[in-house]
């Protein structure tokens, strides 16, 4: 089903870390970076490579949100929820990205294209409402303009 | 280049200020998250260039938040001239030009570019002047915006380590410690525990290795200071846990950051690779034959490791679950050994007092709470950012000198504080003065500085809920009653903002509280009643709206609320249905507008924009009436 996954990224990350559990979150941030998500193949090396139980890997996989076992979308769309952007009306945002892309939060468009994350606070308060479409933070974001936000990413893959 | 001795590190400072004064000119762009995202790198690189190009004797330092972002991220990117300290906001890199040869050249001012007070629309030319500064105390944050956070010389040239030096060369680790106690500095990640206590605790402990960290797991939605002085001021943590260091006996430390943080990651990592290049941090700092070692760890998205138990075990690379309270983290913390761990801001603090003095910083504040504190003023206030001042200083004064009242000058009608774990404040609380105590002893508490204004358009139902919400996604699930507590309690509160409470629906709720308080494991099961519970306290007249007229008074909650517009004040101005997102609104520009309640999803954004009193106005769904109006499904 997955074309199989360079597995070269995982050992230029390994390379950089002492093998044991202590390294495992910050190896697991680096894989998640490279690969766009953990790829089950990697996590087996992973865990034996830090002789960390493979049980134990998919456990602090699954604890932590910056981790996600499935592949994410191109951009990653995150709406920030925390309450200075909560009652600047993040509800309202999260609604319609929803709209646009037929997707709740933490899911991932059919075509990989796009994936929508709800964050606790970027710390951008003073933006409030925060999206972060892609890298791009955008402040005093409105729900009525998110259709231009997300035409502007679709159109920019070309230029990753 | 290392500094190995008290002259050497005399020396550098002199040199590095010699630096610093022989440069007249600075140009300080802001490139905190928020002016980043508002292209402010392509500013300064702009000045960067056209600087060099020119060959002016200009110091270009690229600064972290420099400001303290009050709004002004909005209007960002920021660019602060000094010496005179003149303010450009929403600066473009086709202004870097006119700025270098009017004001840099000839001393003009460009007014356009300058901040305008939202009161009167006056320009204002000068940061210092604009009221969100002028009552500011900056102790913990005295360097943001001042120094560039990625050159040590910069930040030796405005005080950095000397804190630091005074420790290492002249105190005993004990009168560190008595230096500390006489400051009263009491921790400010939210709980206040005294620092001093701490340390000594972790001093007198027993184990062959001891640990320092740093929290910088800014987790409370709405607080951003710990962000901004991890970017804008890295050094001043180092020095802090330096020093935290010397007084303990420990050789190594972590900063803990949060993994939505990516730029306080990247500063903090350049900030400690430096201060080890010049012998500041690692292997016998100063000369002095003291060691230690340093360390950035990343978090992995998870509110709960804010919690110094689930942190701990967070960097040992396990999974964040707290552990009872009544192991010590002095005794058995880090790796089980001993461990002292302190927040960002309560680090930064710690080479100021040692520089200036206990008594000095114990001048300020309250009897309890000594010296300054940084909040993130933000909400539904007109000025917001970030502010650092005594303890004891009224809410009032924050809210409406400092933040300049209410946006749109909409009725006040609370304020949060300390994120999920804290409480709301109504308008009768507004006179009291900020400390520990103050605010424990009134349903809310310190918590890491988020101070969330809210106006009448504010729900506070929906506030209780929204953190409920928050907490069912954070709780680790280790404990029944948090886990199981807050799903039950949320499940209620769903019912209360779709319409469907009934009579009971408050004690039942009150009882859930009741349960989690007694039985959680650790402080986030236990405070998680906070909001509920305060928002009950001050609130109750809203709860009894929903459940027993299924309205809600702000006209927030969707299921319960509909809008409509009134023929009279329309202009037809045509903005309503700009911002529809589901084009329910009908009308051309100049005729009076209309809203189809088939299409209509109540999100209240045509109500947000209106420039009309009474045009569109918000009803309870059920005096609508028709088949749309029924509440829920």
């Amino acid at each position: 089903m997955q074309p199989c996954v360079d597995m070269t990224l995982l050992d230029d990350i390994l390379a950089q870390y002492p093998h044991e559990e202590q390294s495992l979150i910050q190896v697991l941030q680096d894989v998640q970076r490279a690969y766009n998500y953990l790829p089950c193949e990697v996590l087996e090396k992973v865990a034996s490579e830090l002789k960390v139980p493979l049980a134990k890997v998919f456990s602090v996989s699954t604890f932590y949100k910056a981790f996600s076992l499935n592949p994410q979308g191109k951009v990653i769309i995150k709406v920030c929820t925390g309450t200075a952007c909560h009652i600047r009306g993040a509800t309202q945002i999260i609604d319609e990205v929803e709209r646009r892309l037929g997707i709740k939060p933490g899911e991932t468009t059919e075509d990989l294209g796009f994936t929508l994350h709800t964050v606790n606070c970027v710390g951008a308060c003073a933006m409030a409402p925060v999206v972060i479409v892609g890298d791009k933070y955008v402040g005093a974001a409105k729900a009525s303009d998110m259709h231009k936000y997300l035409t502007v990413a679709k159109g920019g893959d070309n230029e990753n | 280049m290392r500094i190995e001795s008290k002259q050497a590190f005399e020396e550098a400072v002199k040199a590095a200020t010699a630096l610093n004064e022989k440069r007249t000119r600075e140009i300080m762009v802001c490139c905190g998250t928020g002016c980043l995202a508002n292209g402010s790198q392509a500013v300064a690189d702009a000045f960067a260039q056209r600087i060099g190009d020119l060959g002016l004797d200009v110091k270009l330092s690229l600064h972290a938040k420099t400001t303290g972002c009050h709004g002004f991220c909005e209007r960002g990117p920021l660019v602060v001239l000094k010496p005179e300290g003149i303010l450009y906001t929403k600066v473009k890199p086709r202004d870097v030009d006119e700025i270098l040869e009017k004001t840099v050249g000839n001393g003009e001012i460009i007014p356009r570019l300058l901040y305008r007070n939202p009161e009167n629309r006056q320009p204002i030319e000068k940061y210092e002047e604009i009221p969100f500064y002028k009552h500011q105390v900056r102790v913990s944050m005295r360097n943001i915006g001042r120094i560039d956070p990625a050159s040590l010389d910069d930040a030796l040239a405005h005080g950095a380590y000397a804190g630091m030096a005074r420790a290492l060369f002249e105190l005993t680790p004990e009168q560190v410690i008595a230096e500390v106690r006489e400051s009263g500095l009491r921790g400010r990640g939210g709980a206040g525990f005294s620092t001093a206590r701490k340390w000594d605790a972790t001093r007198k402990a027993v184990g062959e290795r001891k640990f320092v960290l740093c929290n910088g797991d800014e987790g409370d939605p709405g607080a951003f200071k710990d962000r901004s002085i991890m970017e804008g001021d890295p050094h001043a943590v180092i020095e802090g846990m330096v020093i935290g260091a010397y007084a303990i006996g420990a050789k190594e430390g972590y900063v803990y950051v949060r993994d939505e943080y990516p730029l306080a990651v990247h500063h903090m990592n350049l900030a400690i690779e430096k201060a080890k290049e010049r012998g500041l941090l690692g292997k016998n700092i100063l000369g002095t034959g003291f060691d230690f070692d340093l360390k950035v760890s990343r978090g992995g998205g998870a509110f709960v490791c804010g919690e110094s138990s689930a942190l701990m075990r967070s960097i040992e690379g396990k999974i964040g679950e707290p552990r009872a309270k009544y192991i010590h983290a002095s005794d058995r913390g880090l790796f089980d050994l001993p461990t002292a761990l302190n927040n960002v801001e309560t680090w930064s603090v710690v080479g100021q007092i040692l520089n200036q003095g206990g008594a000095w910083f114990a001048s300020m504040g309250t009897k309890k709470s000594k010296g300054t504190k940084s909040f993130s003023l933000v909400g539904k206030v007109k000025n917001t950012g970030l502010i650092e001042l005594p303890m004891g200083t009224t809410l009032r004064h924050i809210i409406f000198d400092i933040g300049g009242g209410i946006l749109k000058n909409r009725p006040f009608k609370a304020v949060q504080t300390g994120g999920p774990s804290g409480g709301c404040l109504p308008a009768d609380k507004l006179d009291l003065p900020v400390d520990y105590e103050v605010l424990s002893e009134n349903g809310s508490m310190m918590g890491s500085g988020g101070m969330i204004v809210m106006d009448d358009r504010t729900c506070m139902v929906d506030v209780a809920r929204y953190f409920l919400n928050f907490l069912i996604d954070e709780s680790c699930g280790k404990c029944i009653p948090c886990r199981e507590g807050l799903k039950q309690m949320l499940h209620i509160f769903d019912d209360l903002v779709e319409g469907r409470g009934k009579p009971g629906d408050i004690e039942r709720i009150e009882r859930l509280c009741k349960g989690m308080q007694l039985g959680s494991l650790c402080e986030l099961g236990k405070s998680a009643p906070n909001p509920v519970l305060s928002t009950l306290q001050y609130f109750r007249d809203e709860y009894e709206a929903h459940i027993n007229d299924k309205v809600c008074p702000a006209g927030m909650c969707r299921e319960l609320t509909t809008y409509k517009i009134n023929h009279d004040p329309c202009t037809g101005c045509h903005m309503c249905t700009r911002v529809c997102p589901t084009d329910a609104i009908s009308g051309k520009p100049k005729e009076k507008h209309a809203i189809d309640q088939q299409l209509c999803i109540s999100c209240g954004s045509c109500f947000d924009v209106c420039p009309e009193e009474q045009c569109i106005v918000f009803l309870p769904k059920k005096d609508i009436g028709g088949a749309h109006a029924t509440a829920g499904n």
